[in-house]
Formats: structure tokens, sequence, C-alpha cells
């Protein structure tokens, strides 16, 4: 029941199914179907099944400080983007002013959350598909050393998380002005040997990955991020893509808008013109790659396989990789010139008015948007996850990808295609929870 | 069953979650490649291609209960596993999906839906033991590794964990922290919450918010009392109930009739 089947469609002769029913080593339940009729795709989807959970009417009527701890729960994997996003949207429309140390604080918990998640993908998920393998279980069994680098980095990575955030899972530090607690000095410096280790585990997962073989593929799609002028995009920047937009970060709206598709649980996300577009580790480097860390920018010069990045998304696990370099090399910037702020928080009064904001989530722009009334309690919220935004391109992706494989046997074609969403790192759990609400046509 | 096996067969699998409980296993990550040697992880799906559809020794569920394949699905499940254990706030309490449980679920789809009749949700949230029997259960949201431990162990020996129905407090006392409300007059769930996290938000200086749950037999409208005195009305201090727990039976008598929610002045909140 849980493997692939191909059928014959009654009355097509030429009509072959490639279904996945539970795609594996993907974050949430989604299934794979596509159809091709005489050698043509007539129908690609990555369908959605997860059971809505209302998060965008579940924090409405609650305070700034509840919605932080409630879509925390949005995502086990990326906790720090919900509550990060959040927090600073709030903060925006509040006008608070957050201490420096507290900003690089909190920059140092979306390191530790890139880490873990990317460190997650790279090692559990991914690269099982590059070697054949069907777990990093079973490839423990041949390269237990391999296995180990991936589960220490993940660690480190929580370890930043805990540290900071009390938990590595739905961390519980952050609040609207700062954070409840900030650590002192001698509580992160056990971190900082951690961060070395870690640097040079990213540099040789750098390494790993540029030795596996991709399948051929290319497809040029229009990318985006955020971009800011002195820090490679995490919490702050302006939207930036390939085709030259350049936006303020609240103002998402502008060249974005969400619809719902039949067939799935998640809106899909396209520019107003109707494109598809790319979020992720790959566009970042693609439109923000001068700003990365010295040191993760040597690795992947040192990769010779930049160009691919943008064009071929089966190599999305090297801009994982050179991520995770950039996170653990940041993170260890951070701790050598972090002093404790004299308060951990700063003071706000609600405002009535819009909160907007989007940052950088491992897999790519998470934009929120709240309405709040003058007491400063939600009214109205949107929130667009990463995975949502690429749904699209990923299904046209997985069209054009079809007929290079179609000649493959049934079986390995199927995993091709799985291998393919697997590139894109989607989080289904995100992406499930916001098939209930298309903002303007709630605003309507 | 074959007649001689050795390690015993785990399955993962969830329902309406984050995720959050099953990666917490993923997040054993100095034990994992061991746990997967003592154990057969038969289906993972997060984690492995290799698929299997039973029978289990142990089945970890995460996820309530919200939709209706996830009733049937679950009884099939219960039929091929010897210890069912729900993990996480979502599968033993209906985690904080289960506020939806005190408005119309019709109301929140069909105002905010462009199609809801796409749409296929059960009226009410619950926990996995309102379907089937659960064997064991682990609290939290998430689950702490310190407890997932503690259960493989368990299973590995043939031993029942141990999982103390002590409040938060305890922890606190333990690790020698101030008491917020005391000290603080802040909302803490703390006295009514089971430990599990480690005391975590009071560590930080702020209100437990009962991640883990209600004790056994929790004094909730002494705390509710407690609260108020400290400068909370009736309705914003019943509030602070209404979180990741919410529906657990010890809380569900408690929480304000709009949930979480604070209705809006002048219109309707359900817009």
């Amino acid at each position: 029941m849980h493997g692939t089947d191909g059928i014959l469609a009654p009355g097509a002769a030429d009509e072959r199914l490639f279904s996945v029913a539970e795609l594996t080593r993907v974050e949430g339940e989604g299934s794979l179907h596509l159809r091709v009729r005489d050698g043509q795709v007539v129908e690609a989807r990555l369908r959605i099944f997860e059971a809505p959970r209302y998060f965008e009417r579940l924090v409405v009527g609650r305070t700034p400080d509840e919605v932080l701890d409630i879509v925390a729960r949005i995502c086990g994997i990326c906790p720090i983007a919900y509550q990060l996003t959040a927090v600073h949207a709030f903060e925006s429309l509040f006008g608070v002013e957050v201490h420096p140390s507290v900003r690089a604080l909190r920059r140092l918990l979306y390191c530790g959350e890139w880490i873990e998640s990317h460190a997650l993908h790279v090692y559990l998920l991914h690269a099982p598909d590059f070697l054949g393998l069907p777990s990093a279980i079973e490839l423990a069994r041949l390269d237990r050393a391999v296995v180990e680098r991936g589960l220490r980095l993940k660690k480190i990575g929580n370890d930043i998380l805990t540290i900071v955030g009390g938990r590595a899972i739905h961390p519980v530090s952050l609040k609207v002005g700062g954070l409840w607690r900030a650590p002192r000095r001698d509580e992160l410096a056990g971190l900082r040997a951690d961060l070395d280790e870690a640097l040079d585990l990213a540099q040789q997962t750098v390494r790993l990955v540029t030795t596996f073989d991709t399948p051929t593929f290319e497809a040029r799609r229009l990318l985006v991020s955020l971009k800011h002028p002195t820090e490679y995009p995490m919490n702050d920047g302006r939207i930036v893509s390939t085709d030259g937009l350049d936006l303020a970060q609240a103002d998402w709206q502008q060249a974005f808008r969400e619809e719902q598709v039949e067939g799935t649980s998640a809106l899909h996300a396209r520019t107003h013109a109707g494109e598809a577009y790319l979020l992720g580790p790959s566009a970042r480097i693609a439109l923000a790659g001068d700003q990365l860390h010295p040191l993760a920018r040597q690795a992947l010069d040192a990769s010779g396989q930049e160009a691919e990045l943008a064009t071929n998304v089966f190599r999305s696990i090297l801009a994982r990789a050179v991520e995770l370099v950039h996170a653990t090399a940041e993170a260890r910037d951070i701790l050598d010139r972090y002093e404790p702020p004299a308060k951990p928080a700063a003071a706000w009064t609600p405002q009535a008015g819009v909160a907007a904001w989007a940052t950088e989530a491992p897999r790519g722009l998470l934009f929120h948007r709240y309405d709040v009334d003058a007491e400063g309690i939600v009214r109205r919220a949107q929130i667009v996850p990463p995975t949502s935004q690429n749904q699209a391109a990923i299904e046209a992706d997985l069209a054009r990808f079809a007929p290079s494989v179609l000649a493959l046997p049934h079986d390995e074609a199927t995993r091709r295609f799985e291998q393919l969403i697997r590139s894109y790192d989607p989080c289904i759990s995100c992406a499930a929870h916001f098939l209930d609400l298309s903002y303007e046509e709630v605003g309507r | 069953m074959p007649a001689v096996r050795t390690r015993p067969r785990v399955g993962v699998v969830k329902l309406t979650s984050c995720d959050g409980c099953q990666l917490t296993l993923l997040d054993l990550e100095d034990e994992l490649l061991a746990i997967a040697e003592r154990f057969d992880i038969v289906d993972f799906p997060e984690a492995t291609s290799v698929r299997s559809d039973g029978p289990y020794d142990v089945l970890f569920v995460e996820g309530s209960i919200s939709a209706p394949e996830h009733v049937e699905r679950l009884r099939e499940l219960r039929a091929r596993t010897t210890k069912l254990v729900a993990i996480g706030a979502c599968a033993t309490a209906g985690g904080i999906q289960a506020l939806r449980n005190w408005a119309n679920v019709a109301d929140w789809s069909s105002s905010v839906y462009p199609e809801p009749g796409l749409l296929s949700v059960l009226d009410r949230v619950t926990p996995v033991s309102d379907h089937v029997t659960v064997d064991a259960e682990l609290r939290g949201c998430p689950i702490s590794a310190q407890q997932l431990r503690e259960f493989l162990g368990a299973a590995l020996t043939g031993r029942r964990p141990q999982f103390p129905d002590e409040a938060v407090c305890l922890e606190c006392k333990r690790r020698g922290l101030a008491c917020v409300l005391v000290a603080g007059d802040q909302p803490c769930l703390g006295p009514i919450t089971r430990t599990g996290c480690g005391a975590i938000c009071p560590a930080m200086g702020r209100g437990c918010y009962g991640c883990f749950g209600p004790r056994e037999t929790p004094n909730v409208p002494a705390l509710l009392e407690r609260f108020h005195e400290a400068g909370l009305e009736p309705d914003e201090a019943a509030r602070k109930l209404a979180g990741f727990n919410a529906w657990a039976e010890p809380l569900r008598p408690f929480i304000p009739a709009t949930g979480g929610e604070r209705p809006a002045e002048g219109h309707d909140a359900r817009n």
C-alpha cells in the first residue's frame, strides 16, 4: 500500500500514473500525483492532506505574547521562524526598539534553528537519495561516521536553542520588546568550542555534498528572498527577486497573492502576474550570496557549483550545506561579540494597526500580517509559510522534469520524482495549516 | 507474528500536529543510532522510506484526531499494535487546535474559507484515548527528550517507565528558582501542571503556560483565585488555561465560553 503504483486509467490506453500515497523523509503528510498521457504530463500535484489546524483563526482574540507561543506550534522544526517573524511584526507596529544585544541573541537563535533544520535535512532526509538508500539509519550501517557528523551538527544547533531559548522545540524565551531573559556570558561560553567543531563539520559537509551526483535538470525559476545591506538575510531585509523586485518586507502583498487550488489543502502563492516562484537556501544564495560569511563564501567558491544552484534544484543540498557554514560561523561571531543587555526587554504600549513582517525561515521567506486593535489584541491574521509559496514551482518543476525519466522503470521514475520534491525541503506541516485563509478574500 | 524476534518493532505515525514530538526522537542525537540498533524502526515516514503496516510492538502516535479518516486509521493501527503510546499534547489532550472545540467549526470554515465544502474536518478535535485504548502517554508540547529516553529504556528492560505526577513547582524548588507567582505576581500554571519540562519558563522569569498539562488532581479554582488576587479579571485568569492542553478534562470546565479568544467589542468576532 505504501509503494508506488502504475495504473492504466480505463479508456486511456496510453496514460500512466505515478503516485506516492505518503511521501517519506519530508516533514508532514503529502502525496505525489503525476499523470502522463501520450508522453505529455497532464497533471502534476504535490497534494497536502494534513488536516487544517486553523492557526490564523486560533490567534484571533489573543495578545501579541500569546501569539508568539501559539505560532511556534505551526512547526516543530522551525518554531523560531514563526516566533521571530511575529515578534518583529508586532515590534514594528508598536515602534519598539530592541537592544542590539537582544537583536544579536535573536539572530543566534535563528542560527541555531538553521543549523538544526539544515543538518536534519541534509543528513537524515536528503543525503540518502544521492546514495540510493532509504534512510540515514541504513546509511549509518555503511558509514556511521558520516551520520554521526550530521547528528553532531544538529545537536549543536539544538544546544544553541536550548541555552538561549529554553528548549530546542517550541522555545520559550521570546517576548515582544526583547527576551524574557538574556543569558550571561558564561552560560554561552560552552558553545564556543562546540561551534568551532560545528564549523569544521559544516565545511566537511560542503565537501561531501559537492561529490554527490545529481540528476540533470534545468529550470530557471523566479527566485525570491530577503536582502539586507550588511547581513545575510535572516530576520531583516527587503524582499528582492531575480526579476528586480525590491520591496519593503511588510509589503509582501504588493507583489504576491495566495490562491486556492483544488485537490490540495494549502493555498498556493504566485506573483500578481501569476508566475510561480521559488524561495529557500538556493534563492538566498543567488540573491544575497555576496553577504555570506567569508568562510561560507569560501566554501561555496571551492565547490565550483554555484552557478548550478540557481537552475538545478537537486543541488539545493549544497546551498543548505553552505548555509550551515554561514550559520555556524555567524553564531561564533555573535558569541565573541556578546555583551549582555542591561535589560532583556524594552517596554511597549499597544497600538492599533497592521503588524507585518517577513523573515527567512530555513525553507525560505515567511510572511506574517496581523490586524491589531487598540488594546493590542489580534483581530485578523495572515501567515504565508515558505512551502505553500514554493508549491506552485514544485509542481511546475515536476512537470518539467518528468519527460527526462519516463523511460526509466516505473518505480525508479517515481523515486526520482520523490527526490525532486525532497530537494525543496517541503515542510508540509507548515503549509497545510493555511488552507483556511486568503487575506484578500476574507477582507472583502 | 514470527516466533522469534529479538528487537521490538517500533512505528511512529502522526495525525494532526506540528511534527515536534516525533522530531524529539530524532533530537536524541547521541542515542539515535544506538536506538536504531536496539529497536527495529519499521515505520517512521518522516525518517525513512522503508515502510511497514505492522505489526508493531510499540507504536508512537503523534497528533490529535480532527478529520473523519483519522478515526478509522487509528482503529486499524490499534489492531496491529501491542503497545500504543500517545505522544504530546495533541495526542493526549487535543493540542492547541482543540481550542476550536469552543467555537462552531462550520462558522470558522464558512467565514474564512472560499470553498468550505472542500473541507473534511470533525466538529471536535479529540485526543487518541477518546477513540482507542492507549497503553502509555507521554505528555508535553513537545514531549521531552528525557521522557522519551526513560520510556525507551523501560521498554527494553520490560520495566514500567517512571513519569512522576509532580507539579512544576517541585522542579522550581529543586532548581532553587524564585517563585514567579509569589515573588512577581506573574500568573503561573506551575502549581497545577505536571513536571517534565524542567521548569524552563520560571527559569526565564515567566509563568508556566502548561505544556505538560494538568496533574491528576489539580486545584484549579484555588489557582484562578490566586490569579485574581494578582490582578487578573476572572475571564483573563481562566484564559491562562486556554492553551495547549485546554481540552484536558481537568481544565475543560474552566475554559471561557469563547475559548482563548477575547471577543472584539462592537462586532462579531468570527468575522
